[in-house]
């Protein structure tokens, strides 16, 4: 039995107007386990404090019941005043008769008869308390961050900067993502390459990022502070630290026919390659699906040619193991396939192309040197016609598209038709819309350039089909303004295809045991209060693969995460929080049950050799659950038939107790 | 036929991070409600075990309320998709079992919605007042 | 009568022991009386040709018996399981309780087995024994000069009469040919229950529940309650009790157990066939099956390894607890 000591709060007369506070105490000192009981105007004052203390030694307390204002109100300031008494700060209970009794209830009587009985109950409780102590564990002072894109970039620049080591994974032979592919950007149309490639330098420089571009993650274990991580660093035939970019093997390659990924495929590379001109790292690639030597042993030519020999054709996959305290996902997005919507003859024409594409199609260093011709002919186009909209906000045919808004077509699309009435003002360039959204700083004003002194010609309508004959594009559309069905002679069709997450982000969730949505977008913390992280301890999200963003978005919440990174790398230690699950091993089954409703993956399974009362062993599969992922909701206790699990602080006995002292 | 006014016992288990605080709120704003609801505090309604309910039950309550942060913004990610699907089950159960299923309620409860507490728990409380006390479930060692 | 025959059984027992597929055999061996078949483990072909029995009494499900018996042995153990009880050897693998590697499955094909309480309702007490010959059982009593005849259809299982599905969900061979999930009327009693009234439906669960002796075979028997320690023997789960002190705690118990094996419980049937006192626990179980059914989408346990149930799931527009009544009352 524990020696309880009750103290009973007035709270001036908030809460002594309606509850007869000396009854209060008067009545608890005949519960089980009390064996001292006050009342006091101001417990959380320092005299009130000082009260409790000397009442802790005086009568040698071990648990401490507050009959106060809401445990979300002093809570901390008693577990702390009992911490300083020399009690376990977690044997005190408070029983809230002021939020929820004295200033709900008018009577004095009524009043009284609850704040006793809330009292009993958190005395009930406190008699079945233990002592618990917050577990620790330590912190690897490395990041890790996967997807080179620009969210992935920033938040490794943000984090290095800080001073921590970090390193970043990137599929592709080269960082830069989706943003090296643009041409401008809105909505002050500065070059995509002028501000992203400065970063890409900064990043091959940076003394504490590592680049492991052309790798993948192929495994992931640990926890909060204690990833262990294997990399797989897929061979590039060539080495990467001898290369120097020179290109003299990309030229000399006789495969020239590759469909080249970076402009889309509207080109072609050679079997060796690099990217694009501002690649980091700057090396070459050999693409094995395409290289005579790889595939037949025929040729050679490129080892011949390379003075520095870095050409190596027996390399292999490489895999290696780090340790990492964070891990962010910054997997970005994808357009996604336009093979569901025949009706806008993407399949059947070139010249309907998605709105990548046409980045491709203007930039500079793009297929057609920034000229905007069009894909079949090379000729220039005259009529444009955009759809917006294509796959987004799709909640009628979801099999199709995404129920979701793509967030960024509206603005890309204003800015190609902005920049194709700049450049070629002899063009004539249609909008089809259903919203035009234009949420963000100076987003508004940018589309009504694009309106008022580009003269784009925007429809708000669909377009219901888009038909190649000859060399034109006859496209279909209603405008829902005018009410009229429209039909237009276009050269070129853009369109604004939605955005999905990254294929690789599903199967990282699944390493991770972070949680997705049924988009597979990364599920943050809280979506208001904590939109960075994910669940799961220690893993941040950073870019589009959390939602779809726009650059600055991207950059403010790469920078937001990496902030949280730094803000967990520079701890020593985690102190956990110690009212958390716990498994008793002699009495789980091993059901798994447990382990399917945690939301953090802090729910493992190992097969344990038990010794048995009759001195034979048992091997059982047993749940155990690691106290620094843990968040203590209890849904796993609630899941275990065998009550095999519990949750310290609110135990079941506990609440049970609670329970019954309500219901005497 | 009961003459007197029968005053039900109700237990209330309340998610610490919305509906506790949302009772807490009803407090601050003065909102009354009848002192028969009595809060037991949860981390998170998915803590609730049946039996918790059908010890209230045993016990004598009258009336077993569970409140949790609304769907989709549970502190826990998913605990009240949880909460809502075990508690849908043990409603249901306890209804074909021939309790009345006025004694069971279910009801989201965010830390802003001081008003929706009182207002839930006053319309509660009534509704159980009229069943009567509850002797369906009724462990009668207890008395 | 079954299809397949006794001896069939016992020569596929009998040959794969002789070719040391199987270590041992975990089959129904007869009793005293011909309806009194109990499971066991058969460790040579001597044994198996003395006690195994295959007959229509054979309802025990096996694959429970696998939890321990499977760990134990050298090599494999060879299991002959009915379609019903391929079901609960696939959730039982779901939650790891024994080592699929360990077993040998045979499937045996099931034409649905007789409740030994039906037949002593028509041929009443002092039965001796029962031949079963083309699906008429005669029934030899102490009583009667020549043997009755009672069709197999009219004293079937109630499990039987609403045999879900003769398909076999999981097996290493198949003997004889494969059925079919079936439409089945398992849950008209339910439905019946739900459209009384509440004061009706307690009275009915007040008179069935009031008979419980707190025997606690339907626990013991169910596959889905595998707990190393069971929550009504744990003196610190705080709802200990070994026997039911009144009525309360005799629903306290049977709701308890019916939530507990809720997304897991396959419908064997296993828990009314062994209840004493003739409770039809069944009618809680499939209660829950079938509020899943409606509420969350079809499912059926142990369909496949690995399922998620429905209780460990969710979807962010699962039904409201308030609404499930109010959908309820709108249809009546």
């Amino acid at each position: 039995m524990q020696r309880i000591g009750v103290f009973v709060c007035w709270c001036g007369s908030n809460i002594a107007g309606t509850v007869d506070v000396k009854a209060v105490a008067e009545a608890l000192k005949n519960e089980p386990g009390v064996v001292f009981s006050t009342n006091y105007q101001y417990m959380c004052s320092q005299a009130g404090q000082d009260m409790i203390k000397a009442a802790i030694a005086g009568h040698k307390l071990g648990g401490i019941v507050v009959c106060s204002c809401s445990p979300r109100m002093h809570e901390a300031t008693f577990r702390k005043t009992a911490s300083q008494a020399g009690i376990n700060p977690y044997m005190v209970e408070i029983a809230n008769i002021r939020e929820q009794c004295s200033w709900v209830h008018k009577d004095m009587a009524t009043g009284t008869e609850k704040a006793i009985i809330l009292g009993k109950a958190a005395v009930a409780k406190v008699n079945l308390n233990t002592p618990l102590t917050p577990g620790e564990s330590p912190v690897t002072k490395r990041a890790l961050v996967i997807g080179g894109g620009i969210a992935g970039i920033q938040t490794a620049l943000d984090i290095a900067d800080a001073g921590f080591p970090v390193d970043i994974v990137e599929t592709k032979p080269t960082i830069g993502g989706k943003m090296a592919q643009l041409d401008k950007t809105f909505p002050t149309l500065d070059c995509a390459a002028c501000i992203l490639t400065p970063k890409m330098v900064e990043v091959a420089q940076h003394e504490n990022i590592r680049i492991f571009s052309y790798s993948e993650v192929s495994e992931i274990k640990g926890f909060v502070g204690n990833f262990d991580v294997t990399i797989k660093r897929k061979a590039r035939y060539v080495k990467e630290d001898i290369c120097t970019g020179c290109g003299a093997c990309v030229e000399k390659c006789p495969m020239k026919k590759i469909p080249n990924e970076f402009n889309l495929g509207m080109d072609n590379r050679s079997a060796v390659y690099i990217p694009f001109a501002q690649a980091v790292p700057k090396v070459a690639t050999i693409d094995p699906n395409a290289c005579n030597m790889l595939k037949n042993g025929r040729c050679g030519i490129c080892a011949k040619v390379c003075t520095a020999g870095a050409i190596d054709y027996t390399q292999k996959d490489e895999y290696i193991e780090e340790k990492y305290g964070a891990i962010v996902a910054a997997t970005g997005f994808n357009p996604i396939s336009m093979d569901k919507f025949d009706e806008f003859a993407y399949s059947q024409s070139k010249d309907v192309i998605t709105s990548l594409e046409f980045e491709r199609l203007t930039n500079a260093a793009g297929p057609t040197a920034g000229k905007l011709l069009r894909p079949s002919d090379g000729k220039h186009p005259h009529t444009i016609v955009f759809v917006q909209c294509v796959g987004s906000r799709c909640s009628a045919c979801t099999e199709k598209g995404k129920e979701y808004c793509s967030k960024i077509c509206c603005m890309y699309t204003a800015k190609h038709a902005m920049l194709t009435r700049d450049k070629y003002p002899d063009t004539e360039v249609y909008v089809f819309y259903i919203d035009v959204r234009t949420p963000g700083k100076n987003f508004d004003e940018f589309y009504r350039r694009a309106v008022e002194e580009y003269g784009v010609n925007y429809i708000k309508g669909m377009v219901g089909k888009v038909t190649p004959e000859g060399s034109k594009l006859k496209v279909q559309a209603s405008d829902l303004i005018a009410n009229k069905q429209l039909h237009i002679d276009a050269d070129l069709v853009v369109l604004a295809a939605a955005i999905e997450p990254d294929k690789s982000a599903r199967p990282l969730a699944t390493m991770l045991t972070a949680s997705m949505d049924t988009n597979d977008f990364f599920t943050e913390a809280h979506p208001k209060l904590r939109p960075v992280e994910s669940p799961t301890a220690g893993v941040f999200l950073s870019g589009t693969c959390q939602g779809p963003k726009d650059i600055p978005e991207t950059v403010s919440q790469a920078g937001a995460a990496a902030s949280k990174v730094i803000g967990l790398l520079a701890k020593d230690k985690l102190t956990g929080n110690p009212c958390i699950a716990k498994s008793d091993e002699w009495m789980c089954n091993g059901c798994s049950s447990c382990g399917k409703v945690c939301a953090y993956g802090a729910i493992t399974y190992e097969e344990k050799e038990f010794r048995l009362p009759d001195r034979t062993t048992k091997i059982r599969r047993v749940a155990s659950v690691n106290p620094a992922v843990c968040q203590g909701c209890g849904a796993c206790t609630v899941t275990c038939p065998s009550g095999a699990m519990d949750l310290n602080g609110f135990t079941t006995t506990q609440i049970m107790a609670e329970v019954d002292a309500i219901c005497k | 036929m009961q003459m007197k006014e029968h005053k039900p016992l109700i237990v209330a288990f309340c998610c610490n991070w919305c509906s506790y605080a949302g009772a807490d709120l009803a407090g601050n704003n003065r909102l009354n409600y009848p002192a028969e609801v009595k809060v037991i505090r949860v981390p998170c309604s998915c803590r609730v075990n049946p039996m918790f309910v059908l010890r209230a039950f045993q016990r004598g309550a009258d009336g077993v309320i569970i409140c949790g942060c609304h769907p989709g913004d549970c502190h826990y990610v998913s605990g009240n998709y949880y909460t809502r699907r075990r508690m849908a089950m043990l409603f249901s159960m306890l209804d074909y079992l021939g309790i009345e299923k006025e004694r069971t309620r279910i009801e989201w409860v965010s830390a802003a919605e001081g008003a929706k507490f009182a207002a839930t728990m006053n319309d509660f409380v009534e509704t159980v007042a009229k069943l009567g006390e509850n002797k369906r479930l009724e462990d009668l060692r207890c008395k | 009568m079954q299809v397949i025959t006794r001896e069939q059984l016992i020569e596929k027992a009998v040959s794969l022991l002789a070719a040391n597929t199987v270590s041992c055999v975990l089959g129904w061996s007869r009793g005293e009386f011909d309806y009194d078949v109990s499971p066991a483990v058969f460790r040579s072909e001597e044994e198996v040709r003395r006690n195994f029995v295959w007959n229509d009494f054979c309802g025990a499900n096996m694959s429970k018996y696998l939890i321990s018996k499977a760990s134990g042995v050298d090599g494999k153990i060879l299991v002959f399981l009915k379609p019903c009880d391929t079901y609960s050897f696939n959730q039982l693998l779901t939650e790891h309780k024994f080592d699929r590697e360990k077993v040998y499955v045979v499937a045996v094909p099931c034409d649905g087995m007789a409740d030994f309480r039906l037949i002593k309702k028509v041929c009443g007490e002092g039965i001796i024994s029962i031949d079963s010959e083309d699906a008429i059982l005669k029934v030899k009593t102490l009583y009667s000069d020549s043997p009755i005849s009672v069709p197999l259809t009219d004293v079937l299982a109630e499990r039987c009469k609403n045999c879900k599905s003769k398909k076999h969900v999981a097996y290493d061979e198949l003997l004889g040919e494969d059925g079919n999930v079936l439409e089945s009327g398992r849950f008209d009693e339910v439905k019946k229950l739900e459209a009384m009234t509440a004061e009706e439906r307690f009275e009915f669960w007040q008179n069935e529940l009031s008979r419980c002796i707190r025997c606690n075979a339907c626990r013991d028997v169910c596959p889905a309650c595998t707990c190393e320690k069971c929550v009504f023997n744990n003196p610190s789960s705080g709802v200990e009790n070994k026997a039911a002190a009144n009525s309360f705690e005799e629903k306290l118990f049977h709701i308890i157990r019916a939530f507990h094996v809720a997304g897991r419980c396959t419908d064997c049937g296993e828990c009314s066939r062994v209840c004493p006192q003739n409770i039809p626990l069944h009618l809680l179980n499939r209660k829950f099956i079938k509020d899943i059914n409606e509420f969350y989408g079809e499912y059926q346990a142990g369909e496949e390894i690995g399922l998620r149930a429905p209780l460990t799931d969710y979807t962010t527009e699962d039904i409201e607890p308030c609404e499930i009544f109010h959908r309820r009352d709108t249809d009546a």
